[in-house]
């Protein structure tokens, strides 16, 4: 087991994946002499040069259709959104191109190529800053979309992204960049987290709970600190958003008979909405008490820290939460 | 310019024309006839522009599309009868009829795709030569769209890109004078759009897009620059569309003297006045294309529909 920062799992990772496959580089804001707005590619430019680690003008749009173009052209390119608000300027080409070229051209082609995005709330960045736009992006057909947890899953995840023949969003969150986790010592230059397979990150019997991101290690905690009094939390990390794996969320509450979705994104219309109406059927007659979600609000965020701290769920929230499902 | 064709050329460029325009007549017959569903927009009228451009390009070469782009896709050598098979929705087209009229994609052409969203190609196109470069070969790609799509914010984050880092790109406009129903003069202050590149730095060419000679002679310049390792141009195309903005518009926005005016200048028509070619020759032309495009319209009609099974597939690769 190794220390390291979360920001270095993902720079290995890129590291790893370009000096692999020659076809492999970079685009964005940023990305090149500054070593990443969040220091992800420190080092790579010099390493590999102009062309493969490249500094974009600020055209969101321009670059994930050349991304698109690169793709269908023989490249494995990664595109860089510096925050997931700003995909919202690119939604054409993200949504109505990358993802629809394989099933519009009939499986003529697809599109191998990775968006690489950031989420969390919390920075005082205000309403254009901070947004988790996930559900939003995942509820069009085409592209996958994973979400790190930790050091662990942001390197294996983006390796699976980068060797994926069909269009990835990765959301990384920025809570998470200068945080430092344990890596096992078998996470080398071979680690691949399977795409679509979410994970048990915590064993429990009485209630489940479905997490992603930032969350997970907070309901973790949660579930840590319930434990010593006697209750029993299942925390489920969901790793991919699309596609979902359905399967160990229904085998977990099919088991603890109860169910609470932690999702950052805006409440209505959102993740854990999907989540909740997708295992219904399966559940349904397993269930001690409805599902219940905790996400953010529907408000935009606000700036200032003193209202911004009600956006995202925190332990204590999680902790009552879960209390009033038992 | 418009001399230095030579007659092999202008037969070859001619048959590319007429064939697009018998193709642009059989899809309007279909669509009339109820046999196509969703819209019909039809390249007659413009046809000089893929003609002469394609001519200039070579195999390994790519070009993006757009909604108005079957006229490109016959100029760069597609399969007539899988179009056509696309634009009816059925199982033969080129994309199993899951794309249709405004989405013909033709990888083994290098042809990126046609697109539905005005302007969507732009950026599609410019990552083609960025590839291109990267790789280091000696590819161009050929970007095709309209005046419509010139005032959408992918051309210009495209453009200023190719044109920073050098990308071998040809941005061809062709401005037929309507978005639809708008008359681009309202919208726009500046008519002659390839004056934008002057703001990119690069070579913009404002030519009579009806002339095929013209166009290929510009066309295969900006195509050798851009081999050079010289970057991208931008080539405005004045044309024209001599039918509605698709097969139901019934063209308020324009007068009948101003159609009839354009039609004077047909590009079949502007390439017979040369005298370059015989009356015999085109007459040859015409009964040498008339056998292929019957053909592909039996293909096409008699290709069955997708099956339901269909519908869930290519989803993912």
């Amino acid at each position: 087991m190794r220390k390291i920062y979360y920001r270095d799992a993902v720079l290995e990772a890129l590291d790893e994946e370009m000096a692999r496959d020659p076809m492999v580089m970079m685009i964005g804001e940023d990305v090149g002499v500054g070593d990443g707005t969040w220091r992800c590619s420190k080092g790579l430019m010099k390493k590999y040069g102009d062309l493969r680690m490249k500094d974009s003008p600020i055209s969101e749009s321009g670059i994930v259709g050349m991304g698109i173009g690169m793709a269908l052209t023989g490249m494995r390119p990664i595109v860089e959104i510096m925050f997931s608000d700003f995909m919202l300027v690119a939604m054409d080409q993200i949504v109505n191109q990358m993802a629809k070229v394989c099933y519009m051209s009939g499986g003529q082609k697809n599109v191998p190529m990775v968006i690489r995005t950031t989420i969390g709330a919390g920075r005082a960045a205000a309403a254009q800053h901070s947004q988790n736009l996930n559900a939003v992006i995942a509820h069009f057909p085409g592209s996958k979309i994973v979400i790190p947890s930790d050091a662990y899953t942001a390197k294996g995840l983006l390796k699976s992204a980068i060797r994926e023949d069909n269009p990835v969003i990765v959301v990384e969150h920025r809570k998470h960049y200068s945080v430092e986790f344990d890596m096992p010592d078998d996470a080398d230059e071979n680690l691949l987290i399977p795409i679509g397979k979410a994970a048990v990150v915590h064993e429990g019997t009485d209630i489940t709970v479905v997490a992603n991101s930032y969350q997970v290690g907070q309901c973790v905690k949660v579930a840590e600190h319930l434990e010593k009094k006697g209750v029993s939390v299942e925390v489920i990390d969901i790793r991919t958003l699309v596609p979902l794996d359905k399967e160990t969320i229904v085998k977990s509450v099919k088991k603890t008979g109860r169910l609470l979705i932690v999702d950052e994104g805006y409440t209505s219309f959102g993740v854990a909405a999907e989540i909740c109406a997708c295992i219904q059927d399966d559940v349904f007659y397993d269930l001690d008490a409805p599902i219940r979600r905790l996400c953010a609000p529907d408000v935009p965020i606000p700036f200032s820290p003193a209202l911004e701290k009600f956006i995202c769920p925190t332990e204590n929230t999680i902790l009552k939460a879960i209390q009033g499902l038992l | 310019m418009g001399k230095s064709i030579t007659k092999a050329q202008a037969k070859e460029m001619y048959r590319t024309m007429w064939k697009i325009r018998r193709f642009e007549q059989e899809v309007f017959e279909f669509y009339k006839k109820g046999q196509m569903a969703g819209l019909a927009h039809l390249y007659i009228g413009e046809e000089a522009v893929a003609a002469g451009a394609c001519a200039a390009i070579g195999p390994q070469d790519y070009i993006g599309s757009n909604h108005r782009g079957h006229g490109h896709l016959v100029a760069r050598g597609a399969d007539m009868g899988r179009m056509m098979a696309e634009i009816l929705g059925k199982e033969d087209g080129y994309s199993k009829g899951k794309g249709g009229s405004m989405h013909i994609m033709a990888m083994d052409l290098g042809i990126l795709g046609a697109n539905g969203i005005v302007g969507g190609e732009i950026p599609i196109a410019t990552g083609a030569g960025y590839s291109a470069k990267y790789r280091g070969t000696d590819q161009v790609t050929l970007c095709f769209f309209g005046d419509g799509a010139s005032n959408e914010g992918t051309f210009h984050e495209s453009i200023n890109m190719a044109a920073a880092w050098d990308l071998p790109v040809i941005y061809i406009i062709e401005n037929n004078l309507y978005g639809i129903t708008v008359d681009t003069r309202r919208v726009t202050k500046e008519h002659d759009l390839a004056k934008r590149a002057v703001g990119y730095g690069i070579p913009g060419y404002t030519i009579d897009g009806n002339d095929v000679e013209v166009v290929y002679e510009t066309v295969k310049k900006a195509v050798e620059d851009a081999r050079a390792g010289k970057g991208p141009s931008i080539i405005e195309c004045k044309t024209y569309r001599h039918h509605g903005h698709n097969g139901s518009d019934p063209c308020v926005y324009r007068t009948k003297e101003e159609v009839e005016e354009w039609k004077k200048r047909d590009p079949l028509l502007v390439l017979e006045q040369k005298g370059i070619l015989s009356a015999k020759d085109i007459e040859k032309i015409k009964a040498e294309v008339e056998p292929e495009i019957k053909a592909a319209c039996k293909f096409a009609e008699d290709s069955p529909y997708p099956e339901p099974e269909e519908l869930m597939e290519d989803i993912f690769a």
